[in-house]
């Protein structure tokens, strides 16, 4: 599974991964969104399972998860969606450690690669904690992409980035999810050139990522880059077709002409 | 130069503990951990610390015979809610200040429920020169108004969150989002035994003092070590600061969970009593959760004790039967307050009359040889005009 993940996020460089958060403002509208996505020259989809606790999230996607819940979106349902939209694109959840544990983990690796997710990023789950965890997705050929901060030491971010597949998840900024004022473009492309000595994976920038600006700025040296919060913004207050319209406005806007279509 | 062999070098006790928290925030993690290490190594630390126990908080506290209160078995009090403003927090502040200080931070930030941590940290972020943001629920600055008022009076800036449930669940989660952040130069000053590692180590160290005194106080005073030693548990830190000292001893030790409307009920606080085993705010530990892992809202006549998790030390305790956990009900808990007022000319906060009503039932049930010692942990004149609203049926 990693290696269709891996091989579909080389096809573009960079390569365009939208995070959508299941179930906002419901499943069907998350579902058609993710095809107009994929329409629009995405590579991955990073599908969050909505929690009330979203520790490492900012108001934009702790909103989402909290408008998910509240039309009862539950870990199946998201499992369910990802089986829905297998075919159409490589799916890696976005969840917290403790709807993992609450669903056990062997479980959820087991369900998660039988629904055909590709992997599974586990914020709240660092080098730390890593080993009662990985070891369980390894055997169900679930990949875990691991996170690099900007405050990760280099020895510790070549650790991460040995640890880590799928792919590397590079942080581009301090603080939680949410759009941003400009990356820092000179920090990240350093600490991009040490990752790469220590893994072949590829290298996906995310966190404040919402301008085509932004998507120049990290083009030249990130593999791919993720669009969370900036997405979640365009479709919010609407669903169906007119989230669709949305996304797809700014799918463009983010991906320049080259993409178009792709 | 650790106190104890619990937590491991994982910040793990037993199975519980542990670090659960975004990569950006692990090296602040490691960073706090070394200069915890090296303080607590430090003499002059501890020096400087138990300095401002003595001239700033005003330690040791007393301990006080409640004989009005008792019934068979005496009842001790020991009394935190003498301290500097008004409950066991200080101790915890004025070390988490210290070691702030020590690491070149240039402001604190917290967390609050009822507000007492946020007053304690406000206090010292007065005293060190510390710009200090607190942040709360936005149902808690309403429930909590004079510690609002008394927070910002000392300089704080209180911050309402308006996320989810709008209590200290959220603070918190708000609290670790800034932090994140401006990881660099801010200081978080968790009010509790609850956290990543080393959090519930590094705040326990700060709050044994309780029991340290408390021991000592018990034999001089009474001649013998107490029987039973009794404490409110919301997230800890009274209780393992009064437990930490009798661990080693034949006492038995009874953390007291508030119950809310009923364990049972849907409406409680009680983590250990009524939860099951999951991850909140970077430990694994108790939790109060759904069975698909989202985070319950909790109830409790006491603000303080109103928090779905609870130190992982205490589940540590639990499983390997060293200390027993208890509930008391809301209503319990406020025939405790009253009584305890009416009785001794002493007015506990609601966290501490949950202790209070639990040590009344021990003492009926002991003998008169027994001695039963409770952390009265705080003050409650905060609460005052909460209850009052309740007896008057507003």
């Amino acid at each position: 599974m990693s290696s269709r993940l891996e091989s579909a996020l080389r096809k573009h460089k960079p390569a365009f991964i939208p995070y959508l958060m299941a179930g906002d403002p419901d499943l069907e509208t998350t579902e058609a969104v993710a095809h107009a996505v994929r329409a629009c020259g995405a590579a991955a989809l990073e599908l969050g399972v909505p929690y009330g606790d979203p520790l490492a999230d900012g108001p934009t996607i702790a909103a989402a998860g909290q408008r998910a819940l509240e039309r009862g979106t539950r870990m199946c349902d998201v499992l369910a969606l990802a089986s829905r939209l297998r075919d159409a694109i490589p799916i890696v959840l976005f969840t917290y450690y403790n709807l993992v544990h609450a669903y056990g983990l062997e479980l959820f690796a087991q369900d998660a690669v039988r629904s055909g997710v590709a992997g599974a990023i586990v914020p709240d789950v660092t080098l730390e904690e890593l080993d009662d965890v990985q070891p369980i997705f390894e055997k169900h050929g679930l990949a875990m992409p691991l996170l690099v901060a900007p405050t990760t030491p280099a020895q510790r971010a070549g650790t991460i980035a040995r640890r880590a597949s799928g792919f590397v998840y590079v942080v581009s900024r301090l603080g939680v999810t949410g759009a941003s004022a400009a990356p820092n473009v000179d920090a990240l492309r350093g600490q991009i050139a040490g990752l790469r000595e220590a893994t072949r994976l590829p290298l996906a920038v995310g966190f404040g990522i919402s301008t085509r600006k932004h998507v120049e700025a990290v083009a030249p040296f990130a593999d791919a880059f993720i669009v969370g919060s900036a997405l979640i913004d365009a479709y919010s207050g609407t669903s169906g077709a007119d989230a669709v319209r949305r996304v797809e406005l700014l799918a463009y806007e983010l991906l320049g002409s080259s993409f178009r279509g792709g | 130069m650790r106190a104890s062999a619990q937590p491991d070098r994982r910040g793990y006790f037993g199975a519980f503990g542990g670090r659960f928290v975004p990569e950006v925030l692990a090296f602040a993690l490691d960073e706090l951990e070394s200069a915890v290490d090296a303080a607590f190594a430090d003499d002059a630390f501890w020096s400087d610390f138990h300095g401002l126990l003595c001239s700033y908080v005003g330690r040791p506290s007393p301990v006080y015979r409640a004989r009005r209160f008792e019934r068979c078995a005496p009842v001790v009090v020991k009394r935190e809610d003498l301290n500097h403003t008004g409950s066991h927090k200080i101790n915890n502040t004025l070390g988490q200040a210290l070691l702030a200080r020590r690491m070149g931070k240039e402001r604190l930030i917290a967390e609050t429920g009822a507000g007492q941590h946020g007053v304690a940290t406000a206090t010292v972020g007065a005293k060190f020169g510390f710009p200090v943001d607190v942040y709360m629920g936005a149902r808690d600055v309403e429930r909590q108004e004079p510690n609002v008022a008394l927070m910002r009076m000392l300089g704080a800036r209180v911050h309402s969150v308006t996320s989810g449930t709008q209590t200290l669940k959220d603070a918190t989660n708000e609290a670790f989002r800034v932090w994140a952040a401006e990881v660099e130069r801010t200081f978080y000053v968790i009010g509790s035994v609850v956290g990543a590692h080393p959090y519930p180590y590094m705040v326990r160290e700060f709050q044994r003092v309780i029991g340290d005194e408390a021991r000592r106080q018990c034999l001089e005073e009474h001649g013998r070590l107490p029987s039973d030693v009794v404490a409110c548990v919301g997230g800890g830190s009274n209780a393992i600061g009064i437990f930490t000292a009798f661990l080693g001893d034949d006492v038995r030790l009874w953390g007291v969970e508030a119950a809310g409307k009923g364990t049972q009920s849907g409406e409680t606080a009680a983590s250990l009593s009524a939860g099951s085993i999951g991850v909140l705010h970077g430990s694994r530990s108790y939790l109060l959760q759904t069975a698909d892992g989202q985070v319950c809202e909790t109830h409790s006549v006491s603000a303080g004790l109103d928090y779905p998790g609870v130190g992982p030390e205490h589940a540590y305790l639990k499983e390997s039967g060293r200390a027993t956990y208890v509930s008391v009900r809301d209503d319990e808990a406020l025939t405790a307050f009253h009584d305890f007022a009416a009785a001794e000319g002493i007015v506990p906060a609601l966290e501490s009359a949950h202790a209070l009503a639990f040590a009344r039932t021990l003492s009926r049930e002991r003998n008169s040889s027994d001695l039963v010692l409770v952390n009265l942990s705080g003050r409650g004149d905060k609460d005052l005009a909460y209850v009052r609203g309740l007896s008057s049926g507003a």
